[in-house]
């Protein structure tokens, strides 16, 4: 473990603050044959749901200018295949292990709260924000008090602590962070995509069967960065940012913004290792300024 | 990185480039290549057209932003190749049937070369179809029995499968669809598909198609499919 890099997250000790984001990482096991997963911070789940979901139809991925729209639509094999199938693996894995968990309606997410009770992952991140599903996903989560309301209910209800995800999309994103500490919630992530459209004219018609999908990657940084920097200014839990990093001096321009982990997104498939890369990079930067933790530039902007 | 040894115009809009690399490389997989950092922000996902111990072969067709930067690189010049993944093509016993259409006949080149060499007393007759301008015939000329070309017209109006005789096909998709309801039930069609992937490596679900067993992922499950998974027939 880097003492340089050494995070708490509340009580949750991260060897490093650097975690893949759900979505982009399956369940880590492809990533395997490229370095060894016990060297990140932490893995976070693919985005679960109560029952299984086979995702969207049409296309799912559309490259624009320095980053990528997905309409992927929560593929993902369900709670129970998860605990049966995937948790025995990632649950061996020498580090911090964070479930991802969305729904459709109220009673969806409380009952794959509930079967989750089960296992003893270290951290839930409770997922308010996909705009690429048609029910549930981001509706809880563009308004303060929807998403307080559920996160409270999630909180009453989970042995885990909650980590709530917010999007983009929705009303001031600092009021939404504040309802879910509120409610109790222990962490906050952000940011999911941005709700975007794409347009192919030559078929003159919309690319997306879902019709909007969400952006990410380098291109949508500067948003997530001013959205970190605000919700880490409103609330005092800490938080997990995300949005557009590619290479540590992003991952630490999050850092100064006030986020105490990171995570890494779209960029994993431009280059696989670049989470690795980043945590070598940090590790440098702390030795190079005489930096005894990370957290001393923590907040500094 | 892999340093670039050729990387030639051979027809309009139609690279063929070889890299030094070596490894285990089997036809029908492809590699994500990339030469540029984040504009554009993904690898493209190229097919394997040849391989020889030390020398490595694409024959690609300029389509957007990362073809077009790819078709300017030069000799010695490096690229980025990750891979080989997919499953590529099964080992075929038997006479060999392809048939490919436009720059879906590139990863077929490297199949019939290897099934030549698997199966000197084999069978193996040639379908390609070509919208206006042929490219890479002659490859095929030195490995196939027999070469069936079309230009302009429809390669499946052709197609006549003979006994014994496994398919395998790679081009645009209703060009495949029309193979895989053409050919008798008896044989055993292969159909490569192509999709827009982020990763390569089954961790975006980008690339995800239906199949009679639920989705599959065209990168990792792939990109080489029978048809009865993927096509009504």
């Amino acid at each position: 473990m880097s003492k340089y890099l050494a995070t708490k997250f509340n009580d949750i000790r991260f060897k490093n603050p650097v975690i893949p984001a759900s979505g982009t990482f399956g369940f880590g096991r492809e990533y395997e044959a490229f370095y060894d997963l016990a060297k990140l911070g932490g893995l976070c789940s693919k985005g679960l749901t109560l029952e299984p979901k086979s995702g969207n139809t049409g296309m799912r991925l559309w490259e624009t200018p320095a980053g990528l729209m997905n309409s992927i639509g929560l593929e993902n094999p369900g709670i129970d295949a998860f605990i049966e199938n995937e948790w025995p693996h990632l649950k061996e894995i020498d580090t911090v292990t964070i479930v991802n968990v969305g729904g459709k309606d109220e009673e969806s997410y409380l009952t794959a709260i509930e079967k989750l009770n089960a296992i003893d992952a270290q951290l839930i991140e409770l997922n308010i924000s996909c705009p690429n599903v048609k029910a549930g996903g981001m509706a809880y989560g563009i308004k303060a008090e929807t998403a307080g309301d559920i996160t409270k209910k999630v909180v009453e209800l989970s042995h885990h602590p909650i980590m709530v995800k917010l999007s983009p999309n929705g009303e001031a994103v600092a009021d939404i962070a504040r309802a879910c500490e509120a409610a109790g919630a222990q962490g906050i992530s952000l940011i999911n995509t941005l709700q975007g459209m794409a347009i192919d004219y030559k078929k003159k018609a919309v690319v997306f069967d879902n019709l909007y999908a969400g952006l990410s990657g380098p291109a949508v940084k500067p948003i997530a960065l001013r959205m970190t920097h605000q919700v880490c200014q409103a609330v005092k839990i800490p938080v997990m940012a995300m949005g557009g990093i590619s290479d540590w001096k992003d991952a630490l321009e999050f850092i100064m913004a006030g986020a105490t982990c990171l995570q890494i997104g779209t960029i994993n498939f431009n280059n696989p290792m670049a989470p690795i890369e980043i945590i070598a990079g940090l590790e440098a930067y702390c030795i190079n300024e005489g930096l005894a933790n990370i957290s001393e530039v923590r907040g500094i902007v | 990185m892999a340093v670039i040894l050729s990387n030639t115009l051979v027809a309009p809009g139609i690279f063929k480039m070889t890299v030094a690399f070596t490894g285990v490389v089997k036809p029908g997989q492809f590699f994500m290549l990339r030469a540029w950092d984040k504009d554009p922000l993904l690898s493209r996902p190229i097919s394997v057209h040849n391989y020889e111990p030390g020398q490595l072969t694409f024959l690609y067709q300029v389509v957007g932003k990362g073809t077009e930067i790819l078709a300017r690189l030069q000799t010695d010049d490096e690229v980025t190749v990750q891979g080989p993944y997919g499953n590529g093509f099964p080992e075929i016993t038997g006479n060999l049937c392809v048939v490919g259409g436009g720059i879906g006949t590139a990863p077929l080149y490297y199949l019939v070369r290897h099934y030549q060499e698997q199966n000197p007393t084999g069978k193996c007759r040639v379908y390609l179809g070509f919208r206006d301008i042929a490219y890479g015939v002659d490859a095929f000329e030195t490995q196939a029995d027999e070469i069936i070309l079309d230009i302009g017209g429809i390669i499946t109006d052709k197609l006549a499968v003979l006994p014994g005789e496994t398919v395998v096909t790679c081009g645009p998709e209703i060009m495949m669809a029309a193979v895989a309801s053409a050919v008798p039930a008896e044989h055993t069609v292969y159909v490569s598909l192509e999709a827009h992937m982020a990763c390569g490596i089954g961790a975006c679900l980008g690339c995800t198609c239906e199949t009679r067993s639920g989705n599959k992922k065209v990168c990792k499950d792939g990109p080489v499919f029978v048809r009865e998974e993927v096509f009504n027939v």
